[in-house]
C-alpha cells in the first residue's frame, strides 16, 4: 500500500491506516489524520522535507518519514 | 478583612489549539495586570489575571494544546490545569468554567479538545474566534451551541468586538454552568470494561469520572509524566491498553465532530492570501531569499543595532558610578557600592535591549505566522542535528548574545527541545567573545597573508565556523547520549496559520513580561555574581605604604596582584600551563567569567597597561617567559581563542539558563560539559602544535 509520502502535489487522497508506535500515531490521529479524512499535499518545502498538507480545511506540515506511516487509498 | 471573610476566588480557565487568538483574548479579558510565572518544574509560561471589573474571578492561560492526551510533562500541564490535578492542588483550584477558544475557520480541529473537555465533565463555554476571518461562511453561533451543548460567543480578539458579551456569558456560566453533556461516542463493551477497571484505580482526590479514566488509559504506557499515583499506573498497566482502544476513542471523537459539527462552517475558509504570499515565501529561491533577508536583519539588529541602547546603558551606569565616587568618602565602602553594585546591576540591565528587541522580532514573527515558516524551511537541517526547526532563531541569536537566545527556546513547546538548545546555544561566537579574539589575534600572530586574504580576518572567520561546528556537532552528540535529550519518536506536525495582521498591543506586553521576568529572577544572580567576582579581584587590600610610589595604572596592577584572584590564577597555573596559559591568564579567565569580554580590561589591569588596548598588546607580544622565549606565541594564542570558543565563561548564561530549566542540574551540566570540552581542545591544540613545532 502506498503512502502520503509518495503522493503528488495537489492529488486528493483518503487515509487508510496510521501505523507506527503507538504515540505516534495517536497524537497524528488527534490532529486529524484519522482513516477515513481526505488529505493533499499542497506543497513541499525547499529542501525537499517537510511536506505541507491541506487536512480538514486547515494546513499541517509534516515530515516526509512521519508522512509514510499514513497509508492512502486513491 | 481575615482571609475566610473574602469571597471565593473563582477559576476561569482558557484553553485552545495553538494560533486560536487565545493572548489576545486572555490580554482583552484581564485587561493589564496579568502576572507571569512558570509552572512548576517545566518552563512553560503561567499567566493569570482577574477577570476586568471582578476581583473574585481568576482567569488562567493555559498553554495552546491540540488535545489533551498527554506523554510529556508539557502536555500534561493543559489538563492539570483544567481538573486540579497538579500534586499540591487543592479542589478550590479546579477551574470553575472552561473558556474554549475555537477557531471558526478551524471549526473542526479546534473542537476535538470541546469534546474532550466534555467528556471530562468539565463545564464549557466557547468563544468562537476568528469569525471576521471566516466571513459569510463562519458558523451560526446558535446552531453551534446547539450541537456542543454548550454556549457559544463570537468575539473578534483583534478589535475587541463582542467581549463584552464574552465577559457577561462568563459571569452567567459561573452562576449557572452547563448541563453536562453525555459522550459522543458509545465504547465498545471491552473498552466501558477496561475504563470501569481503570476508574477503580483513580486516587481519590481526583474526580472519579469516566473521562478521567479514559484519559489515564490512553496516555500512560511509555509516557514521561510525573505525578502519576503508581496505583493508577499499574492499574493501566494490568488492563493492558491497546492501540485498539485509542483508535475507538479518537475515531469516535471525530467521527461525531465530522458529522456533526464540521458542516456548520459552510465552506472553505479564505486562503488566497496565505497561498499567493506563500508561493513566494516558501519558494525554493525566493522564499530562501527573504528568509535569508529576514534574519539578517532580525540578526543585525541583535548584534549593531542594539549597540547605541546598550552603550546608553553602559554610559549611564558609568556617569552613576562617578557620581557615587564623588559623594562617597574614599575606601572599601566606595568601590563596593560603585564596582561592585552599580557596575553589577548596570551588567543585568545591559542585556534588556537585546531582549527587548529579540523578542519584539519573535512576537512580530509569530503573530505574522513567519516563525512556523522558518521551521517548516528550516526543519530538514535542523533536524539532521536533532534539533527542532524552531531551534534556527534561538541559535542564530546567539551569534550576539547567549542570554536573549536562551529565553528566546521558550518558543519550542517540547521541554526536550528547549533544553538541547539552551545547552548548544552558548557555543555560538556571541559579540563578548569578538574583544577577546581580536586582542589575541592583533597581538600575537603576524601579519601574513593566505591566498590574497589577510591572516588574521580569515582566523576571524574560522572561529565562527568553529562554532557553528562545535554548536551543531555537540547538539548531536549530546541528543545521542544524554537521556533526557534523546529524540522521541514523537511527529513534527505543526500548524502553517494563515498569514495575519500582528497585534502590537500583545506583542508590547509579552516584551514587558519577558524583560521583567528576567531582571526578576536571571538578573538577581547575575548582580550577586558580578559582586562576588568584584571582590575576589578587590581583596584582600595591599597596604597604602606599598602602592604610595605608584602611579595609577601601576597601583591597580599591583593590587590586583595581591588579590585572591591572582593566588587562584598561580593555584590553578599548573593546570592550565600544558594549554599554553600563564598565571595571568588564569586570572584573566577567573575575572572573564563576569562576561567574556571583562578578559581583555583584566589583562591590561594586569600588565599596567590600564585601558590602552595598543600598550597591552605590545605587552602581550613582548612578555617572555624566565626562560626567555616568547611567553604567548601564536600557538598559545590559538589555544586560548579555543578555550575561549568553547568553555562556558559567562555567569549570565548560567544564571538565565538556571531560570528557563527551572533548577541548578542543566546550568552545572552545561558548565561541565563546556569547561572538559574547552580544556581537551585547547590542550590537544596546544600539545599537538608544539609537537608538530609550531
Amino acid at each position: 500500500m502506498s503512502s502520503l509520502a509518495d503522493v503528488g502535489r495537489h492529488t486528493p487522497v483518503t487515509i487508510a491506516a496510521v501505523d507506527g508506535e503507538r504515540g505516534f500515531r495517536r497524537r497524528l490521529m488527534e490532529m486529524g489524520l484519522v482513516p477515513g479524512t481526505r488529505v493533499t499535499v499542497t506543497n513541499v518545502a525547499p529542501l525537499g522535507d517537510p511536506l505541507e498538507i491541506e487536512v480538514r480545511r486547515g494546513r499541517l506540515s509534516i515530515r516526509r518519514g512521519e508522512a509514510a506511516h499514513i497509508l492512502i487509498k486513491r | 478583612m481575615s482571609p475566610e471573610q473574602l469571597p471565593p476566588v473563582q477559576r476561569v480557565a482558557l484553553c485552545g489549539n495553538p494560533n486560536t487568538g487565545k493572548t489576545t483574548l486572555f490580554n482583552a479579558l484581564t485587561g493589564a495586570q496579568a502576572r507571569t510565572g512558570n509552572y512548576p518544574g517545566v518552563t512553560v509560561d503561567r499567566r493569570v489575571g482577574k477577570l476586568r471589573g471582578r476581583d473574585d474571578v481568576e482567569v488562567i492561560d493555559v498553554p495552546g494544546t491540540y488535545s489533551l492526551t498527554a506523554r510529556s510533562i508539557d502536555e500534561q500541564i493543559a489538563l492539570d490545569v483544567i481538573l486540579g490535578l497538579a500534586p499540591d492542588a487543592t479542589p478550590a483550584d479546579r477551574p470553575a468554567l472552561l473558556v474554549l477558544c475555537v477557531d471558526a475557520t478551524q471549526l473542526a480541529r479546534s473542537s476535538y479538545l470541546v469534546v474532550q473537555a466534555q467528556e471530562l465533565g468539565a463545564s464549557c463555554l466557547v468563544a468562537l474566534t476568528m469569525t471576521d476571518e471566516a466571513g459569510a461562511a463562519a458558523p451560526d453561533p446558535a446552531a453551534l451551541g446547539r450541537v456542543l451543548g454548550c454556549p457559544v460567543v463570537p468575539v473578534v480578539g483583534r478589535t475587541g468586538k463582542n467581549i463584552e458579551a464574552l465577559r457577561a456569558a462568563i459571569e452567567r456560566s459561573l452562576r449557572t454552568p452547563a448541563a453536562e453533556v453525555p459522550w459522543r461516542w458509545k465504547p465498545s463493551p471491552a473498552l466501558a470494561a477496561k475504563i470501569e477497571r481503570v476508574r477503580a484505580a483513580l486516587p481519590a482526590r481526583w474526580p472519579a469520572s469516566d473521562g478521567l479514566a479514559l484519559w489515564a488509559l490512553l496516555s500512560i504506557g511509555d509516557d514521561e509524566l510525573d505525578h502519576i499515583p503508581p496505583e493508577l499506573r499499574s492499574a493501566v498497566h494490568a488492563v493492558g491498553p491497546t492501540t485498539a482502544d485509542d483508535d475507538e476513542a479518537v475515531l469516535g471523537r471525530w467521527t461525531w465532530i465530522d458529522e456533526q459539527v464540521a458542516p456548520l462552517l459552510e465552506r472553505a475558509p479564505d486562503r488566497r492570501f496565505t497561498d499567493r504570499l506563500d508561493r513566494v515565501l516558501l519558494n525554493r529561491a525566493l522564499g530562501m531569499l527573504v528568509f535569508a533577508s529576514v534574519m539578517f536583519v532580525l540578526f543585525m539588529s541583535l548584534f549593531a543595532w542594539s549597540e547605541p541602547a546598550i552603550a546608553l546603558v553602559e554610559d549611564l551606569f558609568g556617569w552613576t558610578g562617578e557620581q557615587a565616587r564623588r559623594v562617597l568618602p574614599d575606601g572599601v565602602l566606595e568601590d563596593f557600592v560603585v564596582d561592585g553594585v552599580i557596575a553589577g546591576v548596570g551588567s543585568v540591565l545591559v542585556f534588556l535591549p537585546q531582549i527587548l528587541l529579540l523578542f519584539f522580532f519573535l512576537g512580530l514573527l509569530e503573530d505574522l505566522g513567519y516563525l512556523a515558516r522558518v521551521a517548516y524551511l528550516m526543519d530538514r537541517i535542523m533536524r539532521s542535528m536533532n534539533l527542532h526547526g524552531r531551534a534556527f532563531v534561538p541559535m542564530l541569536s546567539g551569534f550576539a548574545c547567549a542570554v536573549p537566545a536562551i529565553m528566546a527556546t521558550r518558543t519550542m513547546e517540547r521541554q526536550r527541545d528547549r533544553t538541547l538548545t539552551m545547552l548548544v546555544i552558548p557555543l555560538m561566537t556571541c559579540s563578548a567573545r569578538l574583544p577577546v579574539y581580536t586582542l589575541v589575534i592583533a597581538a600575537l600572530f603576524p601579519s601574513s597573508t593566505f591566498g590574497g586574504l589577510s591572516t588574521k580576518s580569515l582566523l576571524m572567520v574560522a572561529m565562527y565556523a568553529f562554532s557553528v561546528m562545535t554548536a551543531l556537532g555537540a547538539a548531536w552528540v549530546l541528543s545521542k547520549t544524554v537521556r533526557q535529550l534523546k529524540a522521541k519518536r514523537l511527529p513534527f506536525v505543526i500548524e502553517l496559520p494563515p498569514y495575519r495582521a500582528p497585534r502590537l498591543r500583545d506583542i508590547v506586553r509579552m516584551m514587558w513580561s519577558k524583560a521583567s521576568m528576567f531582571l526578576r529572577e536571571a538578573g538577581t544572580v547575575i548582580l550577586a555574581c558580578t559582586i562576588v567576582l568584584w571582590a575576589l579581584l578587590y581583596f584582600p587590600r595591599s597596604s597604602p605604604e606599598e602602592l604610595a610610589q605608584l602611579d595609577e595604572a601601576a597601583q591597580a596592577q599591583a593590587q590586583m596582584e595581591h588579590s585572591y584572584g591572582a593566588q587562584l590564577g598561580k593555584a590553578i597555573e599548573p593546570a592550565i600551563e600544558p594549554l599554553g596559559f600563564d598565571w595571568k591568564i588564569g586570572v584573566g579567565i577567573i575575572g572573564a567569567f563576569a562576561a567574556r569580554e571583562v578578559f581583555v580590561a583584566t589583562m591590561g589591569i594586569i600588565y599596567g597597561a590600564g585601558d590602552d588596548e595598543g600598550s597591552l598588546r605590545d605587552k602581550l607580544k613582548e612578555e617572555r617567559k624566565r626562560d626567555g622565549t616568547r611567553a604567548y606565541s601564536p600557538l598559545a594564542g590559538l589555544s586560548l581563542m579555543i578555550f575561549f570558543a568553547l568553555a562556558c565563561q559567562c555567569m549570565s548564561t548560567l544564571a538565565v539558563v538556571k531560570r528557563e530549566t527551572g533548577g541548578y542540574r542543566w546550568p552545572l551540566f552545561m558548565l561541565g560539559y563546556m569547561t572538559v570540552l574547552a580544556y581537551a581542545a585547547s590542550l590537544f591544540v596546544f600539545q599537538v602544535g608544539t609537537l608538530l613545532g609550531f
